[in-house]
């Protein structure tokens, strides 16, 4: 495997080793907020001793998860230094926003609500465990803007003298922070946060159940769990459809990819598994329209008309477009003819959008591995849907008071820790093998916005982190399983 | 300038407390102190340094503009495509 292959796969084990500790941080703040917030509504001491339990495992979850995310920007600047360059500031100012964000409000509201039960006033303490999860929240906000951009390039102009991406306005700005690609991964990947803390509240009470240990504990945590992993589900769905018309608007090949749709139509069946479809209900998902038309990835590489009745060109002819780009780039950047130089940027500019197409060698480059995106649709959504389930079947009989009959649930949710964990991971698979071969969409492919790296360096990292990774995240399960078997201080073990 | 000064050390007095006060927390606050070694002041130093580092913009855009405009070969973009 050569330097490209080595470098992807090592952004994208440190990518979903971060993954692991975000959405539970996300979900984890808000169950303990929302108890806390009990706390102080009821007065009752009893939601103090959960919410800190709670608090406890989040501390844990958080303090291994700490600085994951700052690997990603030094793989940025050794191994996709061609790539960092070519962003420019419109990758640095989300990520500095957000370092500098999470630093001071995870610095300051992080220490009161850990540190602070005894110093400050309840309120206070509240405010400050209801400000940790927001400003965790508002930092991945700032990170899917980064992300969002890369899969939907707005508010950019490609300025050939520096050979950036740059925002020219403030307008600019407003268009890269709106980009309806980040909205909708934001609301998806904040909201299967959710989903992750509450099935990990509900596994963990149902442990408790289990063993006969913090009964009363654990049903209500319980219901806690349920309730923000049941919101979190709807509200998955609601931004997963979104996700889905945007990419079959900005990333057509993505979806056709999920999809194993070699040919489109109008009214497109969905494929549930291979052999069972549901007729129309791909085109309804993808359009919102019955009989809308979704392309295929025969349709995309042969050029096709999209529902608004734009053509879009063959990638062979955006390859052309795309080398038309490229050379002007070239006699831009060599000439001091002026005359020639504004020749050159008016070729540039009318050819721009397909530049990186300049860079293929045949028009199947621009397919995604479609076997692995296809499967991790599918793990994704089944996944979430069995969840989803395993939720509401908690709510109907803590409601029934089953819970001590149904073993076999209380079994299923805690299987549902890991499974919770394997569904957030195949959606990024998803998000990320299915906009391959792109770094930026159309702009900038892998091969390209990699620097000049022996494999061999890219190797011996890869597996140093690998070493490193499996080590901590030993410490963190051991740690968490620790905490949990000593169990929160609420009542007696019996009880 | 003296609420400023109040609000600096109770946050000072807040961290030394909760530290000295800790009890399960401080294997973490070992553990994150090693990984920001790890991180820091091993990785970064030896592993990752930037590609880039010591160039002035002028060479960095020149760099990256060879890059470009140079032909590309993309026999490496699909290895993983079934």
């Amino acid at each position: 495997m050569d330097v490209v292959i080595w470098s992807r796969i090592q952004f994208a084990m440190t990518a979903a080793y971060h993954w692991l500790f975000v959405p539970l941080t996300l979900g984890l703040a808000l169950v303990m907020a929302v108890m806390e917030t009990l706390y102080v509504v009821k007065k009752d001491e009893f939601w103090k001793k959960t919410a800190q339990f709670w608090i406890k495992l989040f501390a844990i979850n958080f303090a291994v998860g700490i600085a994951t995310g700052i690997i990603l920007e030094f793989e940025f600047g050794t191994n996709w230094s061609n790539y960092s360059w070519f962003v420019g500031d419109m990758f640095g100012a989300p990520l500095a926003i957000e370092g500098i964000l999470a630093f001071f409000m995870e610095a300051t509201f992080f220490a009161v609500m850990f540190f602070g039960w005894n110093k400050v006033s309840p309120k206070f303490h509240l405010a400050s465990t209801w400000l940790t999860g927001i400003g965790a929240t508002i930092s991945a906000y700032w990170i899917l803007v980064a992300n969002g951009w890369m899969q939907n390039p707005v508010g950019t102009t490609f300025n050939p003298e520096t050979v950036r991406s740059e925002m020219a306005s403030a307008a600019a700005f407003w268009e890269v922070i709106s980009n309806p690609v980040a909205v909708s991964k934001f609301c998806h990947s904040v909201t299967s946060g959710w989903v992750t803390g509450g099935i990990f509240v509900v596994g963990v009470s149902a442990w408790y159940l289990l063993k006969k240990r913090h009964v009363e504990f654990a049903k209500k945590s319980m219901l806690i769990g349920a309730i923000v992993g049941l919101v979190g589900s709807g509200a998955v769905m609601l931004s997963g459809d979104s996700s889905g018309v945007h990419a079959a608007e900005f990333q057509p090949m993505k979806l056709a990819a999920a999809e194993g749709l070699r040919d489109g139509g109008n009214g497109a069946a969905f494929t549930i598994v291979p052999g069972i479809q549901v007729p129309h209900m791909l085109s309804l998902l993808a359009t919102h329209d019955w009989n809308g038309y979704v392309p295929g990835i025969n349709d995309i590489l042969n050029g096709y008309t999209d529902n608004d009745g734009n053509v879009i060109p063959s990638v062979e002819e955006k390859m052309i477009m795309g080398r038309k780009a490229l050379d002007a780039l070239a006699v831009y950047r060599q000439t001091d003819d002026p005359v020639l130089k504004a020749e050159a940027k008016e070729i540039l500019d009318a050819n721009v959008q397909y530049m990186g197409y300049g860079h293929l060698s045949k028009p199947e480059d621009v397919v995604p591995p479609v076997g692995i995106v296809f499967w991790a649709f599918r793990l994704m959504i089944g996944l979430g849907m069995l969840i989803a389930l395993v939720l509401l079947l908690c709510l109907f009989a803590l409601w029934k008071d089953k819970l001590g009959k149904w073993t076999w649930l209380l079994w299923a949710a805690i299987i549902c820790i890991p499974l919770v964990y394997i569904c957030g991971q195949s959606g990024w698979v998803v998000a990320e093998v299915g906009r391959q071969p792109w770094t930026i969409q159309g702009l900038l492919p892998v091969n390209v916005a990699i620097s000049s790296l022996s494999a061999g360096a890219v190797k011996t990292t890869f597996f140093i982190f690998l070493a490193v990774f499996a080590l901590f995240l030993a410490i963190e399960i051991r740690i968490m399983i620790r905490a949990i078997g000593k169990g929160p201080d609420v009542e007696p073990q019996n009880s | 300038m003296a609420k400023a000064g109040g609000i600096l050390s109770f946050f000072v007095s807040l961290y030394r407390d909760g530290f000295r006060n800790m009890t399960w927390g401080k294997p973490l606050v070992w553990l994150i102190l090693l990984k920001l070694i790890i991180l820091f002041g091993i990785l970064r130093v030896f592993f990752f340094k930037p590609a880039m580092k010591g160039l002035t913009d002028e060479q960095k855009s020149e760099k990256v503009g060879n890059v470009l405009t140079q032909p590309h070969h993309t026999d490496t973009l699909n290895l993983l495509t079934d």
